[in-house]
C-alpha cells in the first residue's frame, strides 16, 4: 500500500516536471506535437509549460553563431596561390524555416560551407592579389630613410570591403529561404602558401638589397661631391687670395714709385742730386773687405796725389 | 542543469526512509532530513561576487537582476542561477604569439604555430610578422553572455580580420617603420566598431603593436639596408671631415696672404714717403749750397768706403798697361774712375 503511493507520487512528479520546461535568454522555442509544430515560435525566457509528453520543444539559438572556413588553397585571378581562411556570423531569424529546411545547426554548417566556399572561391578567382589585400587608394606615408619609389601602393579598382560585401551579398541572397541570415563574412587571413612565399621572399630580399645598393652609392656619391667641393673650394680660396694679394702688391708698388717719382723729379737739379746721392749710399753698401779699388790720379779723388793745384 | 539538480534534491529523502527507516528511529531521521534540507538551501541559496564583477541572476533562464560585489541571496534548489562576468578586469588577448608565464621575466611560449596569426600580408604584396595585443573590457555583461554564442573565439576572428585589413592597406615600410601607431590607433577604432555591430557587450581599450618584423627568410636584408645606410652616412661624414680640415685652414692661410700683401703695402708707402721726405728736406738744404755740399758728401763717402775696401791700389794716369799684370785674385773689383764722381 505504502509503495503503491510511492510509485504515484513519483509518477505524478515526472508528469509535473514534462510540463514545465526552461528557455533561456538566448532560445526561441518551437514546440512540436507528435513532429507538427504547434503555436508560435517564442522567445520568452523562463519556466513555461506544455503538454507533458505530447508536446515537444524545439530550442534554437538566437545570438549570433559562428561559421569559421577551412583554410583553403585558391587561386586568385593573376594566379596567385593564397590560403584564403574566412569567417561569418550568422542568426536563425526565422526558426520555423530554419527547423524544416535545416533541422539543426549541424545541417546548417553544412549548408554554409556549401555557400560561402564557394562564394569565397568565386570571388578570390575572379579579382587579383591586390584587390584582395588592399582596400583604399591610399597614399603610403614616406619615411626619411626608404626611397620613395620602393614604397608605393599599386592602385586598385574594387579592394577587399568591396569584395567582401559582393561575397556577403551573393551569400545572403542564397540563404534567404533557409530562415537564417549571413550577418557578416570576412577574410580573416589571406597567406601566401609555401612556393609563392619563398619567391616572395626572395624578391624581398632582392628589393632590399636594391636599396643598400642605392644607400652606398648614394654615400659614395655624395662623399665624391663633397670632396670635389672641397677641391674647387680651396682653389678659390687659394686663387682669389693670390689675386688679391698681387694686386694689393702691384698697387703698393705704383703707389711707392708714384711717391719717389714726385719727391725726385721735382726739377733737373733734384734728379741730378738724387742721382749723386744714390750713388754715394750703393758705394757705401758694395764696397767692403773683398773689394779690390783701382784708383786712377786721373780720377777727381787722387788727382792731389800728383798736385796740390790745377 | 540546474533543473536536473533540483530533481536530485528531491529525490534524496524520499529514497532514503525506504531503505534506512526499519534501523534508525524516526526523529533521527527527520532531524537529519532536515539538517541536510537547510544545508541545501544554504549551499544554493548565497553567492559572492568578486570586487571586479558582476552577477547576473536568471531565474528559470531569464534574466531577472544583476548584483554587485558582495554576499547574496538567491532562490535555492537552481530556480535561480548565477553567472559571474568579470566586469571591472582589463582583459587581454594575445596575436603571434603567447605568453607562457607573466612575471618580471616573462616567458613567451615557443611560436610556430602562433606565427600564422602573426603572418600578415601587406598592401605592397611583401609580408611582414605581426605581433600584437588587444585588451579590452566587458562593459555589458548581458550582451556579452547573450548575444553572440563564443564571444571570445569571435572577438578573436574579429580582431585578426580588422588587423589584416588594416596592414594590407599599407606598405611594409609603413609597418615596420612610420605607420605602427596609426595602425594601431585604425584597428582599434574599427574594431570598435565591429563590436557594436556584433553586439558583443566588449570595449576595445587599447590595441597595441609588439614586434613588428619582417620574415625571419628577409630580416638580413632588412638588417644589410640599415648597415647600407650607416655606410652612406660615414662616407658622408667623412667626406665632410676633409673638407672641414682642409677648407678653415685654407681660409685663413688666403687671409694670411692678403695681410701679407697688404703689410707690404703699407711697408713701401711708409718707405716712400720716409725716403722722400728725407731727400725732400735733404735736397732743400742742398739747394742753398749745391756744389760744397756735393762735395762733402763725396768726400764724406770716401772716408767711410774707402777704409772697408780689402786693397787700394792708386795708378799713375801716366802708367799704361799695368792693369793686365795684376793678378786681380778672386776680389771684387771696382773701377772709380768711370763713376768716381756722379753727374760729371
Amino acid at each position: 500500500m505504502r509503495a503503491g503511493i510511492l510509485v504515484l507520487a513519483a509518477v505524478v512528479l515526472i508528469v509535473i516536471l514534462n510540463a514545465f520546461y526552461v528557455v533561456n535568454e538566448y532560445d526561441q522555442v518551437i514546440i512540436t506535437q507528435f513532429g507538427k509544430p504547434v503555436g508560435s515560435v517564442h522567445d520568452h525566457p523562463g519556466l513555461q509549460a506544455k503538454i507533458p509528453f505530447v508536446q515537444k520543444v524545439n530550442r534554437f539559438d538566437k545570438r549570433f553563431l559562428e561559421w569559421d572556413g577551412d583554410p583553403n588553397q585558391l587561386p586568385t585571378k593573376d594566379k596567385r596561390f593564397i590560403y584564403v581562411d574566412t569567417y561569418a556570423r550568422w542568426q536563425i531569424t526565422d526558426p520555423l524555416l530554419f527547423f524544416q529546411r535545416l533541422r539543426d545547426e549541424r545541417g546548417a554548417q553544412t549548408r554554409l560551407d556549401d555557400i560561402l566556399d564557394g562564394e569565397t572561391r568565386n570571388a578570390i578567382a575572379n579579382h587579383e592579389l591586390v584587390e584582395l589585400i588592399r582596400t583604399t587608394n591610399r597614399t603610403p606615408e614616406q619615411s626619411e630613410t626608404i626611397p620613395e619609389d620602393i614604397s608605393v601602393l599599386e592602385n586598385i579598382t574594387f579592394g577587399r570591403e568591396q569584395i567582401r560585401q559582393q561575397v556577403l551579398a551573393a551569400a545572403q541572397s542564397r540563404t534567404t529561404d533557409l530562415g537564417i541570415e549571413i550577418l557578416d563574412i570576412r577574410f580573416k587571413r589571406i597567406n601566401y602558401v609555401e612556393d609563392v612565399e619563398k619567391k616572395v621572399f626572395e624578391r624581398m630580399i632582392a628589393e632590399r638589397q636594391r636599396i643598400a645598393d642605392r644607400f652606398r652609392s648614394e654615400g659614395e656619391g655624395e662623399a665624391a661631391r663633397i670632396r670635389g667641393e672641397r677641391e674647387r673650394e680651396l682653389k678659390r680660396i687659394q686663387s682669389e687670395a693670390y689675386r688679391k694679394a698681387q694686386s694689393i702688391v702691384g698697387h703698393a708698388d705704383s703707389l711707392s714709385t708714384y711717391i719717389y717719382a714726385q719727391a725726385y723729379n721735382q726739377s733737373p737739379d733734384s734728379r741730378s742730386f738724387y742721382d749723386f746721392m744714390k750713388t754715394m749710399e750703393t758705394y757705401e753698401n758694395t764696397l767692403d773687405a773683398g773689394t779690390w779699388l783701382l784708383l786712377s790720379t786721373d780720377g777727381e779723388f787722387y788727382r792731389r796725389l800728383k798736385g796740390s793745384g790745377r | 542543469m540546474n533543473q536536473h539538480g533540483g530533481g536530485g534534491g528531491f529525490d534524496e529523502p524520499i529514497n532514503l526512509p525506504q531503505i534506512k527507516f526499519p534501523k534508525i528511529p524516526g526523529g533521527l531521521v527527520r532531524g537529519g532530513i532536515l539538517l541536510v534540507a537547510l544545508l541545501i538551501l544554504v549551499g544554493t541559496g548565497f553567492y559572492t561576487v568578486g570586487p571586479e564583477q558582476l552577477g547576473i541572476v536568471l531565474r528559470f533562464g531569464k534574466y531577472v537582476r544583476s548584483t554587485d560585489p558582495g554576499l547574496h541571496f538567491k532562490l535555492p534548489l537552481g530556480i535561480e542561477s548565477v553567472t559571474k562576468v568579470p566586469v571591472q578586469r582589463q582583459l587581454k588577448q594575445e596575436f603571434g604569439f603567447r605568453t607562457a608565464q607573466a612575471g618580471v621575466r616573462t616567458q613567451y611560449a615557443p611560436g610556430a604555430k602562433y606565427q600564422v596569426e602573426a603572418n600578415i600580408l601587406t598592401g605592397d604584396l611583401n609580408a611582414a610578422e605581426v605581433e600584437w595585443v588587444v585588451q579590452y573590457r566587458i562593459v555589458d555583461a548581458y550582451k556579452f553572455l547573450f548575444k553572440v554564442r563564443n564571444v571570445e573565439s569571435t572577438f578573436r576572428d574579429m580582431t585578426e580580420a580588422t588587423m589584416r585589413e588594416v596592414v594590407g592597406d599599407r606598405t611594409v615600410n609603413e609597418v615596420l617603420t612610420v605607420g605602427r601607431q596609426e595602425v594601431a590607433d585604425l584597428v582599434q577604432q574599427k574594431l570598435q566598431e565591429l563590436c557594436v555591430q556584433y553586439d558583443t557587450g566588449i570595449k576595445v581599450e587599447q590595441v597595441v603593436l609588439q614586434d613588428v618584423n619582417p620574415p625571419d627568410a628577409v630580416k638580413p636584408s632588412f638588417n644589410e639596408v640599415n648597415q647600407a645606410q650607416q655606410e652612406k652616412e660615414k662616407a658622408i661624414n667623412v667626406a665632410q671631415a676633409e673638407y672641414n680640415q682642409v677648407i678653415p685652414r685654407a681660409k685663413g692661410e688666403a687671409q694670411k696672404t692678403i695681410q701679407q700683401a697688404e703689410g707690404y703695402l703699407l711697408d713701401r708707402v711708409n718707405r716712400a714717403r720716409g725716403d722722400s721726405a728725407r731727400f725732400a728736406s735733404l735736397y732743400e738744404s742742398y739747394r742753398h749750397a749745391p756744389e760744397v755740399t756735393r762735395t762733402r758728401m763725396y768726400l764724406e763717402t770716401m772716408n767711410t768706403v774707402l777704409p772697408k775696401v780689402g786693397k787700394k791700389l792708386v795708378v799713375d794716369e801716366d802708367i799704361k798697361g799695368l792693369l793686365p799684370l795684376l793678378n786681380l785674385g778672386t776680389g771684387t773689383t771696382a773701377l772709380p774712375g768711370t763713376g768716381g764722381k756722379g753727374g760729371n
